[in-house]
């Protein structure tokens, strides 16, 4: 089987401090990882992988230095990894981005499935994997909980929806978008790591995919961002001490009041 | 969307095409040529049908505005439940209305199994005009027949605007629409306008976790598109004397055509509550030390209506399940009211809760994060101050 799996390098939120002035995101020193939901999808791809053979392979679309997740990818299992970087490729929306990553999967070929991780935690759009999805003009799996069944032809999988779950069966190729349930990542091992040192990564930019800069990055989005705003800060309320009991009545004063009525 | 269909100098004027096209917009002139009217949608059904390969379809990004001056209206993809439209799609229909200031035509689209009395309760909730598709098939949601049956509406239909809910269903299919008609979607918006001056749509949305809020246009395609957050709009109050128009939409075999199914679908058990849904959430962190105390959470939550949410931390450790988790790798809520009974407040789970209408926490820890930004903060020991709430409230109430 030919698995793809996309990730996307993001910054570190958990190293990401909020000025408590001004209310701004101070970003300066943030580290850069790979998408904490991107590391269920791979390790989803990496296990039917171990359980049907094949290959498993990384792809990101980023600036150069994105290449560190593909290392990241490869020290925990992928095989390979391919890094989608152009300057052409700057300031895409999803449908840019996902023109892109659905070219790439085209020039990998016979490729069986592509796994995303549900969204990323930067841009929280959800809406890559669904539109490679129709690049393809392949079906999907979004919001996927447990891969069931994997054979040549046919995925079966859980849906996670709002009021229950969604068992579906897709035939294959398909693009799957996999939910923090479905597994739990496995951690590099030292002959990954020892492989992600050497391993070369290629680097395919705007030539390399057939593509023209009229249909990538800022060039071919239909969407730009006009405004960015910081939210109004929270600023702290009043803080209460005392007993216990003191504590608890002001407590159910504010809760009853506040609509707990039933 | 905008583009152009090409006619090439090879056609014959067979007539092939005309017959296949959807909305009789091909014709064959005197020239023996075929000719292309502009009710073409650009569904590029026509392409494969042509002998001699003479059709092109060419989508052009930056449509001039004679191009887009042609979409008008709103529409807003119904989303059932239980055989009933959801809260949500009553809440855009709110906002349709609002975005409409009385001039745009809102319609609503609904694809299910068995309407029952939705095209009336969706008048009632603002729509001018109610467009179904109905099919068996219909009864539970698939990407590919939403897909084909949206895109349809759109192409035939020109609206300047598609809302559909950030569910899983909205967030699933929209982005396939998108890329499909080759224009922009915005995703999870929880502000829309109308810019006065342009009269481009605003879409305004949290980006980065919810600290920061970006406006988005599509100004060079049509439609413009959105998913909206649901919670955020408000719907509008039923007007059981608005009238409109119901029209059905013929399935044809290709919209029902699917490469997927659902085989089954597994309701969640009656007892669990969607944490995302409820107007009090009460969350457990590290603080809980362990599974057992959650039930003094349950008891609260219980006596208040509410339901029990957790930090990454408590469920990590296994003390709660994983649907209960708020924040960045969990859920976003925003109740009316939300309790954080030791929580320290680090930014992940922050940003999955900060937008609740009031915030009280509970924690031993006076420096705890959770104190900046709560709106009522109580420091004290969470295994003393809770049951004695659970007292005071049961006494309150007799």
């Amino acid at each position: 089987m030919k698995f793809v799996v996309a990730v996307k390098q993001v910054p570190d939120t958990a190293e990401v401090r909020i000025d408590p002035e001004r209310g701004t995101l101070i970003r300066d020193g943030v580290p850069s990882i790979m998408n904490p939901f991107d590391t269920y999808a791979l390790e989803e791809a990496m296990k039917w992988r171990d359980e049907l053979g094949g290959a498993v392979t990384v792809i990101t679309m980023g600036p150069p230095q994105a290449e560190s997740v593909l290392r990241e990818a490869i020290s925990m299992g992928a095989d390979d990894a391919i890094l989608i970087s152009d300057r052409a490729f700057a300031g895409a929306d999803t449908w840019a981005t996902s023109h892109t990553l659905a070219a790439a999967v085209n020039e990998l070929g016979d490729v069986d499935a592509v796994f995303f991780g549900k969204q990323a935690i930067d841009g929280d759009t959800a809406q890559t994997g669904p539109s490679v999805a129709a690049s393809l003009d392949w079906p999907q799996i979004t919001f996927v909980g447990k891969v069931r069944e994997l054979s040549s032809k046919f995925i079966t999988a859980e849906r996670y929806v709002e009021t229950g779950t969604q068992v579906v069966q897709a035939e294959l190729p398909v693009v799957l978008t996999i939910l923090k349930d479905a597994n739990v990542p496995r951690v590099p091992s030292l002959r990954g790591k020892m492989k992600s040192r050497k391993a070369q990564i290629p680097v395919w930019g705007l030539s390399d995919l057939g593509l023209t800069g009229d249909e990538t990055g800022l060039n071919g989005s239909p969407t730009k961002v006009v405004v960015t705003a910081t939210p109004d800060p929270r600023t702290g309320g009043q803080i209460h001490q005392g007993s216990a009991e003191e504590l608890a009545s002001k407590l159910a004063d504010l809760l009853l009041e506040e609509g707990g009525t039933s | 969307m905008s583009g152009f269909l090409e006619i090439k100098d090879s056609c014959t004027g067979c007539g092939i095409c005309v017959k296949t096209c959807p909305v009789q917009a091909l014709s064959i002139n005197e020239m023996k040529r075929a000719v292309v009217s502009d009710d073409c949608t650009l569904c590029s059904i026509c392409i494969d049908s042509c002998p001699f390969e003479s059709l092109a379809i060419h989508h052009l990004f930056g449509g001039n505005k004679e191009e887009l001056a042609k979409y008008s209206g709103i529409l807003v993809l119904c989303e059932m439940r239980n055989g009933l439209p959801d809260r949500s799609t009553y809440e855009l229909l709110g906002e349709a209305r609002k975005l409409s200031a009385g001039e745009k035509e809102v319609s609503v689209l609904v694809i299910t199994d068995d309407p029952h009395d939705a095209p009336e309760k969706l008048i009632h909730a603002g729509a001018d005009k109610v467009i179904k598709a109905v099919h068996e098939s219909f009864e539970q949601f698939s990407t590919e027949p939403w897909n084909s049956i949206l895109t349809h509406v759109i192409r035939v239909g020109k609206p300047e605007i598609v809302l559909a809910a950030a569910t899983t269903t909205g967030r699933d299919v929209m982005p396939r629409v998108s890329k499909s008609l080759d224009t922009g979607l915005t995703a999870d918006c929880t502000e829309l306008r109308i810019d006065s001056e342009s009269g481009m749509l605003m879409q305004t949305r949290p980006a980065f976790g919810g600290n920061i809020m970006a406006t988005i246009v599509c100004d060079r395609t049509r439609p413009q598109m959105s998913t909206v957050r649901p919670g955020v709009m408000k719907p509008m109050e039923p007007d059981t004397s608005r009238t409109g128009e119901v029209v059905d939409l013929e399935v044809t075999a290709e919209m029902v055509k699917n490469r997927s199914k659902v085989l089954e679908f597994i309701p969640t058990a009656g007892d669990e509550v969607d944490i995302t849904e409820a107007e009090i959430v009460i969350s457990g962190g590290r603080g809980m030390k362990n599974p057992e105390n959650f039930a003094l959470l349950h008891d609260l939550a219980h006596l208040l209506g509410g339901t029990v949410g957790a930090s990454r931390a408590a469920v990590d450790n296994g003390w709660i399940e994983y649907p209960r988790q708020v924040g960045q790798t969990g859920k976003t809520v925003q109740p009316k009211t939300y309790l954080a009974v030791g929580i320290s407040g680090a930014v992940q789970h922050r940003v999955g809760m900060q937008s609740s209408d009031v915030i009280y926490a509970v924690n031993k820890d006076m420096d705890a994060n959770i104190f900046q930004f709560c709106t009522e903060g109580f420091v004290g020991d969470l295994f003393e101050i809770v049951p004695a709430l659970v007292k005071e409230i049961q006494k309150r109430r007799g």
